[in-house]
């Protein structure tokens, strides 16, 4: 397998390069290539199982890819530990909601500001000025943030758990968000939200993109979310890539179609 | 509105009782005989505080169930039995080394150090050792992280058992094995003198409780720090923290170092207390009186575990010898025709605690508040429904 040279990434924020992940006998993803430019917003579509998940903790150091390369700003993190990716500007959030349940919002997102933050075991127990600072500096910003993504002052320090649905997903937003990512990794964001919410968030990533330079890489179901506001849209199917380009041209796209629907004639798969 | 329940909802009640109680526990050696053995369970209890606040450390806050708590408690006793004995009766031509030792301790062969160095040297041991046995759980969750924890107290328990075979640095052995290192040195403290066990306990008392309150101090700061939150982050949802940024290598380290330096510190308190030391201390059933500990007060919970502590060592250093199997119950027991002590049952009893804890309240005495939510309000979102229910059955 041929490998590119990284230098046709530059002007991309994160790039693939022949990505393909087996668990076992099983391929989940199989040499995914494709780029986002910064400051964009990028859909990854496909049916239930295409691999789409998988390719995000490939992207997060969550996976080790079997093959193949991932660069980030230009710098190989193939198989880089998950909080260094972290801390080099890679966020996520989760399918099913994975905050700390025990913990209240507010300290959600503070740990989401773990890798900004240098306090060691010394500095934590004699807690010099310097320390005393960064843990005011860190609360204040989780406010911040929590207040960014719409959440109540009054449930700030509520539970995660306490939470209702809607809410554990703008915690789980913030969170992302605290550690400062230049990218931003959206898990289908609005599964079990209804129309209003959904349209709510996709405005909101659009504020994010405008207001906070973010570039975002989201998985989602929701077709209108995805066609209102991908610039670009890859899809997966099988754990292939079998098309990417512009929002209509994926609606145009008879493989898309099939991969949903089923073949035209005759075929029952899907 | 009841006088009581006023009372109750004044803030300034609360911070006067906790002030009374600190007085009367700080105080309370006073107004016993120098020789109580009331003061001695109290020596006892205070000591295993420390240890089951940093198995708590592990246990508790990040989540790795550790079963081998029993080689740190080994390993700082040892300390004492290495440095503030004539175990290595031969080093500097049996003259002895001496550091910060009383005139009459300076004068014996063997190594010889304060108690201050004995902690330290503790601490340093007992952090690496914990490092040691955290690397190969790294990979491993739950149930496994146990099995591997509890082989590592039994192989540390075997070696000093067996130590007396083994030599090092020449022809000095690793330890006595089954035959005690005795005596230990007594403690000796800048300013306070040299300590006297046989004649008066009270200063091991106070020596405890101030070490009890440096390492709560240590915890309550580990506990609200980047540090603290990462381990609960850990103990919540391992994925999670790492794509948040937590690195979990470094962070279950750091929690089975500064876990195993707080038994390190306890047992390097606690050799000068005994005065003598050998490997059938060093017990499996150990590392279980200790979870036990953290598990009775409630796991994560700091006052809990503090709780915790004290009553399950005053349940064995007292209830079960000085009451259970004192005159009383011994003489209605015997009326009855039945012929046995309760020492010879001792996890029995333990194990009957736990039950009935589990029954009563199973987040623990003094629960934390995280925890308190976790087991009645199930997984996910708040269920009204459920937390009626939970309400109605309480």
């Amino acid at each position: 397998m041929s490998v590119e040279s990284g230098n046709g990434s530059v002007d991309s924020l994160l790039a693939t390069e022949h990505v393909t992940k087996a668990f076992g006998g099983l391929v989940a993803v199989e040499d995914v290539s494709f780029h986002v430019k910064p400051r964009s917003i990028v859909s990854i579509i496909g049916p239930n199982g295409a691999g789409k998940t998988t390719f995000f903790n490939m992207l997060t150091g969550l996976y080790k890819p079997t093959l193949g390369r991932i660069l980030f700003g230009g710098t190989d993190v193939t198989g880089t530990r998950p909080d260094i990716i972290t801390s080099l500007g890679v966020a996520r959030t989760f399918q099913n909601i994975r905050l700390f349940s025990s913990m209240t919002a507010t300290e959600n997102v503070m740990v989401g500001q773990h890798a900004r933050m240098k306090a060691g075991l010394f500095g934590s127990i004699l807690r010099p000025p310097s320390v005393r600072k960064e843990e005011i500096a860190v609360r204040d910003k989780a406010r911040e943030m929590l207040a960014y993504v719409g959440l109540a002052e009054n449930h700030f320090g509520q539970l995660a758990s306490n939470l209702s649905y809607g809410d554990q997903r703008r915690v789980e937003i913030a969170r992302a968000l605290a550690s400062d990512p230049a990218l931003l990794l959206l898990d289908e964001p609005t599964a079990g939200m209804n129309p209003q919410e959904s349209a709510r968030l996709t405005e909101f990533m659009e504020q994010l993109r405008e207001e906070r330079a973010l570039t975002i890489l989201l998985i989602e179901h929701d077709m209108k979310v995805v066609m209102g506001v991908s610039e670009r849209i890859t899809v997966l199917d099988h754990g292939t890539k079998i098309a990417e380009g512009q929002p209509e041209e994926i609606r145009a796209d008879d493989r898309v179609i099939e991969a949903y629907l089923g073949k035209r004639e005759g075929g029952q798969q899907g | 509105m009841s006088r009581v329940a006023q009372l109750r909802r004044d803030p300034r009640a609360g911070v006067a009782i906790a002030v009374l109680g600190g007085i009367a526990v700080a105080l309370f050696p006073l107004f016993r005989p120098p020789l109580d053995g009331l003061t001695n369970d109290a020596i006892l209890a205070l000591a295993f505080v420390v240890m089951a606040l940093g198995l708590n450390l592990v246990v508790g806050f990040a989540g790795l169930l550790d079963l081998g708590y029993v080689a740190f408690y080994a390993f700082g006793l040892m300390v004492t039995g290495w440095w503030a004995s004539d175990f290595f009766s031969s080093v500097n031509d049996e003259k002895g080394i001496h550091v910060g030792t009383s005139d009459f301790v300076s004068s014996l062969p063997g190594i010889h150090l304060n108690l201050l160095l004995l902690i330290i040297g503790a601490i340093v041991i007992c952090a690496t050792a914990g490092i040691l046995i955290g690397l190969p759980t790294l990979r491993l969750r739950g149930d496994y992280i146990a099995i591997v924890t509890l082989a590592f107290g039994e192989i540390i328990s075997r070696v000093f058992a067996n130590g007396d075979e083994v030599t090092i640095f020449g022809d000095n052995k690793l330890s006595n094995g089954r035959q005690s290192i005795s005596p230990i040195d007594q403690i000796n403290l800048p300013i306070f003198g040299e300590f006297d066990s046989a004649t008066d306990l009270r200063p091991y008392y106070w020596a405890v409780l101030a070490l009890v309150l440096v390492v709560l101090f240590v915890d309550f700061r580990l506990r609200d720090s980047r540090l603290g939150r990462a381990w609960i982050a850990l103990r919540e949802d391992e994925v999670a923290a790492a794509s948040m940024g937590v690195p979990l290598v470094k962070t279950k380290l750091l929690s089975y170092a500064a876990g195993g330096a707080f038994g390190g510190i306890s047992g390097a308190f606690l050799g000068p207390f005994f005065s003598s030391i050998n490997a059938n201390q060093f017990q499996f059933g150990f590392s279980i009186f200790i979870l036990a500990m953290v598990i009775l007060g409630g796991l994560g919970s700091v006052w809990g575990v503090v709780l915790g502590a004290v009553s399950l060592s005053f349940v064995n250093y007292w209830l079960i010898p000085d009451v259970l199997d004192g005159e009383f119950v011994r003489g209605k027991l015997d009326s009855l025709g039945l012929e046995f002590s309760f020492s010879e049952v001792t996890f029995g009893v333990f194990g009957f605690l736990l039950v009935l804890m589990m029954v009563l309240r199973p987040e623990g005495l003094l629960p934390e508040r995280r925890r308190q939510i976790e087991l009645t309000s199930g997984e996910g979102p708040l269920d009204d429904t459920k937390a009626a229910v939970f309400e109605a059955r309480a």
